[in-house]
Parts: structure tokens; C-alpha cells; sequence
């Protein structure tokens, strides 16, 4: 059996301003704290964030399942990636937000796009 | 983020149907598509120790992935109902 080598990233650039990048931003801030994230099977992990990408694909480390008396096929998993498209809620810690940055982040990001 | 770091590694994927698959990562691709090697997976119920039913060399397209995460000790006599499946919205 050959191995599968991964494919050489691609030459396309990525895009870290603009539409879209604000909560990419935000969770890029959070690296490094204890967050919670709920998953559309009801499934809900803690861990320290370790990264996140342009999808909000999100790998946490040191997770715990909080609801694993109901899920206990899960209590070995360590570090886990997971998949920003099965995420329902992701759970912050409010000192680590700054709630007034956010919004207005938002608002001028909003009237942007309303002016295209 | 990579999925790089997990290559030759055994791990463990969440499927949108609620399945646990268990394999050697050997390929990837930046939508999650994954190839695993010697892979079977761990189907649990609330009446049975957990049934491993061989898959050998799996590829599991990206959509379907829910999460990765590397596989250590399992315990083979928990009993409990299967993962629920990814509820798919309704346009």
C-alpha cells in the first residue's frame, strides 16, 4: 500500500479581511482560553482553544464531554478537531470579550456591505 | 488548521450519522476528506458490549465529518444508546 502523501497547500491566498472574517477574528483572540462548544448531535465538549481557521473549524485541547454520562463513547478523546459546519454554539467565558469591540466591529462591517 | 499533524496516527471520527470509525489517518485533503487505513467501526448499544466490525482501507468524505480527534484507550463493555445523527436543516 502506497501512502497517501497530503497535497502541497494551495496557491490561493487567504482572506483576512473584509465580509465574513469578524468572528474568524474574534476566536483568533480566544486561542489559548476554556471554551465550551455544543454540536448540532447535542454533544458538548470543553477544552482550551488551540486554533481556529476561516471555516470556524475549531481544535481544542484537554476536552471533556460535559454531558458524558449520556455520550460516553467520547470520554477518551484528548484533543479533538472539529468540523466548523456541526458547530451549534461555542460557549466564552464573558471577561474574555469585549462586548463593545464586537459590536462595533460588526456595525461598521454592516454598513459595508450595505452600501455594495 | 492541519489535520498534518495527525498523519500515521490513530484517530477517531464522528460521522453525521452518529457512527465512531477508528483508523490509521494516511490521507487528507483541506475539505476533511480522509482516507484511513485498517479502519472499523465501534457501534455501541444499550443491550451489548461494543460491536467492531472491520471496514480495512475507508474513505470518508469531508461533508460527513464531524469530528477528529486522536484514539487512546477504548473500553470495550460500555453500554449505551448510539451517538444521535447531525439533525439536517430544513429549507
Amino acid at each position: 500500500l502506497q501512502h497517501c502523501t497530503p497535497p502541497p497547500t494551495t496557491g490561493t491566498p487567504k482572506q483576512e479581511s473584509g465580509p465574513r472574517m469578524i468572528f474568524y477574528s474574534f476566536f483568533k483572540t480566544l486561542v489559548g482560553k476554556e471554551i465550551a462548544v455544543e454540536l448540532k448531535n447535542d454533544v458538548v465538549l470543553t477544552g482550551t482553544l488551540h486554533s481556529v481557521d476561516q471555516y470556524l473549524n475549531v481544535k481544542l485541547l484537554n476536552v471533556k464531554v460535559v454531558n458524558a454520562q449520556t455520550y460516553p463513547q467520547l470520554c477518551s478523546l484528548q484533543n479533538c478537531f472539529v468540523r466548523g459546519s456541526v458547530v451549534r454554539y461555542i460557549q466564552i467565558p464573558p471577561e474574555h470579550v469585549d462586548t463593545e469591540l464586537l459590536q462595533d466591529a460588526a456595525r461598521k462591517e454592516n454598513a459595508a456591505s450595505t452600501k455594495k | 488548521i492541519s489535520l498534518h499533524v495527525l498523519f500515521q496516527e490513530l484517530i477517531t471520527v464522528v460521522t453525521c450519522d452518529g457512527r465512531i470509525i477508528v483508523g490509521t489517518l494516511v490521507g487528507h485533503d483541506q475539505v476533511q476528506n480522509l482516507i484511513l487505513n485498517d479502519a472499523h467501526e465501534r457501534v455501541y448499544s444499550d443491550d451489548e458490549d461494543v460491536e467492531k466490525e472491520p471496514l480495512g482501507l475507508y474513505m470518508i468524505r469531508g461533508d460527513n465529518v464531524v469530528l477528529i480527534g486522536e484514539a487512546s484507550e477504548w473500553k470495550d463493555d460500555v453500554r449505551c444508546d448510539p451517538l444521535p445523527p447531525i439533525q439536517q436543516q430544513i429549507s
